[in-house]
C-alpha cells in the first residue's frame, strides 16, 4: 500500500513538473541511493516502525555525542528524522522514495570535519546496538553509507 | 619482564594524560562499549581499523603490518599508542613493548623493544639459562592512498609502504650462529581492504627481508644473504563493534644453516575493545621452529592503549 501511494505521489510530481514555473522556484535536485540486495534486511531493521524508533534513538545519541551535539541539540530535528527514515528505508529495499536534497547540497555549509562525521557514525552504531540490530546487518548498511562521507565532509 | 611492565606503565600514563592532550590534539578515540568512559569531544574509528602490533611496533594484525596508520587520529589529528606483548612459546619467552605516533592518518613512526628469552634452553644451546637477545625496531610507514573504512564503493585498497630498522644486541653471538650482521632494514608494502558489507578485513603484505627469526638471530646467513620477498596475509572478521577475530600467516627466509628449519609463522587472535582507547588481543601463535626442533607455539596476550 505504501508502494502504491508513494508511486502515485511520484507520478503526480512528474506530471506537475512541466507546469511549474521556471527559474528561482525550480525543484532542487534529489538523490537516489543504492538499494541493498536482500529480501530480509528491511525486516531486520524492524520495517518502517523500526526505522522510526531507530531515528528517535539516533537523535538521542547524536545529542549525547560531543562531536555531533552542536548540530542536533536544541532544535527540532523532526524533518531530518523523517528524511532519514525515507533514505534508509529506500536503501534497505523498503520501497520508500527519498525526496530530500542531495547529500552534498544538504551539508554544503555545515563545515563538517572528519571527526564530526565519525562521531555521527559512532552515534548511529550505538543507536543500532540499542535497537538490537545484529552487527553484520549494521555493517551492510554502513557499507552503503560510508562513501557519502565524501559529500558530507567539507572541512 | 620488568621493561614490559615499565612499558605498560608508560602507556597507562600516556592514556591518563589523554584528556588534557586530547583537548589540544582534537581528540582521537575509538568507539566505547561503556559510555561512562567517553572523554570530552571524542571522535571515533571502527575497532581494529587502527591496527595492533605484537613485537615489531608497526600497526597491523599483530604478526604482520597493515596499511593502517596507528593511533586513533583522523586525517586532521595526531594520535599515539603504546603496547605491551607477552608471548610464551614452547621453549622461549618473548616480551615486547613500544609505542607509535600516527600523524594525520598519513605517517606512522614506531619503536619497539623486544626480548627473546631462551629460558632453560639457553644452557642447552651452550649459552647460560635465561640468556636473552634484545632487539630494537624503528619503524616508519607512509599511507599512499585509500581509506579502508570510507572507500567502500571503490575496488582500491588502502595502501602503505614502510620500513623497519632492527638492531640486535648480540652481535658476536648471532654471527657465530651464521648471521651476516646484527642490524638491518626490512622494506614492505601493504594493501588492506575492509569489506564492510561482509564485516571482513583482508590484508596482504609483501616484505623484502633477510632477517633470521624476525631479527632475533641477526640478518642474512651462511645459506644466503640476498633480500627475499616474503608474503604475509591477514584476515579478520568483525564480530561486533568491539570484537574481531582473525588469522595471520607470515613466511620468513631460511638463511641460517641448521638453525632456521621452518619458514612459516601463523596466529589466530581475538581482539577486544573493552573501553575506549584500549585494545586487548589474545591469541595463539606458532612462530615455527627457532633453533630447536620443536615448533614454538603458545598463547599470547597483547595490550594496546591509545589516545
Amino acid at each position: 500500500m505504501l508502494r502504491t501511494r508513494m508511486g502515485a505521489l511520484a507520478l503526480a510530481t512528474l506530471l506537475a513538473a512541466p507546469l511549474a514555473p521556471q527559474g528561482a522556484s525550480a525543484q532542487p535536485a534529489t538523490e537516489t541511493f543504492p538499494i541493498i540486495n536482500s529480501p530480509t534486511i528491511f525486516q531486520e531493521f524492524g520495517g518502517l516502525e523500526g526505522l522510526r524508533r531507530l531515528m528517535e534513538v539516533f537523535e538521542e545519541e547524536l545529542i549525547r555525542n560531543p562531536e555531533t551535539r552542536p548540530f542536533f541539540a536544541n532544535r527540532d530535528n523532526s524533518r531530518t528524522k523523517q528524511q532519514l527514515v525515507d533514505q534508509i528505508c529506500q536503501i534497505l529495499g523498503g520501497g520508500c522514495v527519498y525526496r530530500g536534497a542531495t547529500m552534498r547540497d544538504s551539508h554544503r555549509n555545515m563545515g563538517v570535519n572528519n571527526a564530526q562525521f565519525l562521531g555521527l557514525v559512532e552515534a548511529f552504531q550505538i543507536a543500532m546496538d540499542r535497537q538490537r540490530i545484529p552487527s553484520f546487518t549494521q555493517n551492510r548498511l554502513l557499507a552503503v553509507l560510508a562513501p557519502m562521507s565524501r559529500d558530507i565532509i567539507t572541512r | 619482564m620488568r621493561f614490559l611492565l615499565a612499558g605498560l606503565c608508560v602507556g597507562a600514563l600516556l592514556a591518563g594524560h589523554a584528556p588534557a592532550m586530547a583537548q589540544q590534539a582534537g581528540n582521537t578515540v575509538r568507539m566505547p562499549s561503556l559510555e561512562s568512559f567517553r572523554p570530552q569531544g571524542a571522535s571515533g574509528r571502527l575497532p581494529l581499523t587502527s591496527g595492533v602490533t605484537m613485537f615489531e611496533g608497526a600497526s597491523g594484525g599483530g604478526l604482520t603490518p597493515w596499511a593502517t596508520i596507528g593511533g586513533y587520529g583522523t586525517r586532521d589529528q595526531i594520535g599515539a599508542t603504546a603496547f605491551g606483548t607477552f608471548i610464551p612459546t614452547s621453549d622461549f619467552r618473548v616480551y615486547s613493548t613500544g609505542a607509535l605516533i600516527g600523524l594525520y592518518n598519513r605517517l606512522e613512526l614506531s619503536y619497539a623493544r623486544s626480548r627473546f628469552d631462551t629460558q632453560r634452553l639457553g644452557g642447552d644451546l651452550g649459552l647460560r639459562n635465561g640468556f636473552s637477545f634484545d632487539q630494537d625496531v624503528f619503524g616508519v610507514k607512509l599511507r599512499l592512498f585509500g581509506d579502508l573504512v570510507l572507500d567502500q564503493d571503490s575496488w582500491l585498497p588502502q595502501v602503505a609502504i614502510g620500513a623497519m630498522y632492527r638492531q640486535n644486541d648480540r652481535g658476536s653471538l648471532v654471527r657465530a650462529l651464521g648471521a651476516q650482521r646484527n642490524s638491518d632494514a626490512d622494506y614492505y608494502i601493504s594493501a588492506t581492504r575492509l569489506f564492510l558489507a561482509q564485516s571482513l578485513l583482508v590484508n596482504t603484505t609483501l616484505r623484502l627481508t633477510r632477517a633470521n627469526e624476525f631479527g632475533f638471530l641477526g640478518f642474512g646467513g651462511n645459506r644466503g644473504d640476498q633480500y627475499k620477498l616474503m608474503p604475509e596475509v591477514s584476515v579478520a572478521y568483525l564480530v561486533n563493534r568491539n570484537v574481531a577475530v582473525g588469522a595471520e600467516y607470515r613466511r620468513r627466509p631460511r638463511n641460517l644453516e641448521g638453525v632456521s628449519r621452518d619458514n612459516d609463522a601463523f596466529d589466530f587472535f581475538v581482539a577486544w575493545n573493552p573501553v575506549r582507547n584500549v585494545s586487548l588481543t589474545v591469541g595463539y601463535v606458532d612462530l615455527g621452529r627457532i633453533v630447536t626442533r620443536r615448533e614454538q607455539r603458545g598463547a599470547y596476550v597483547s595490550l594496546n592503549i591509545g589516545f
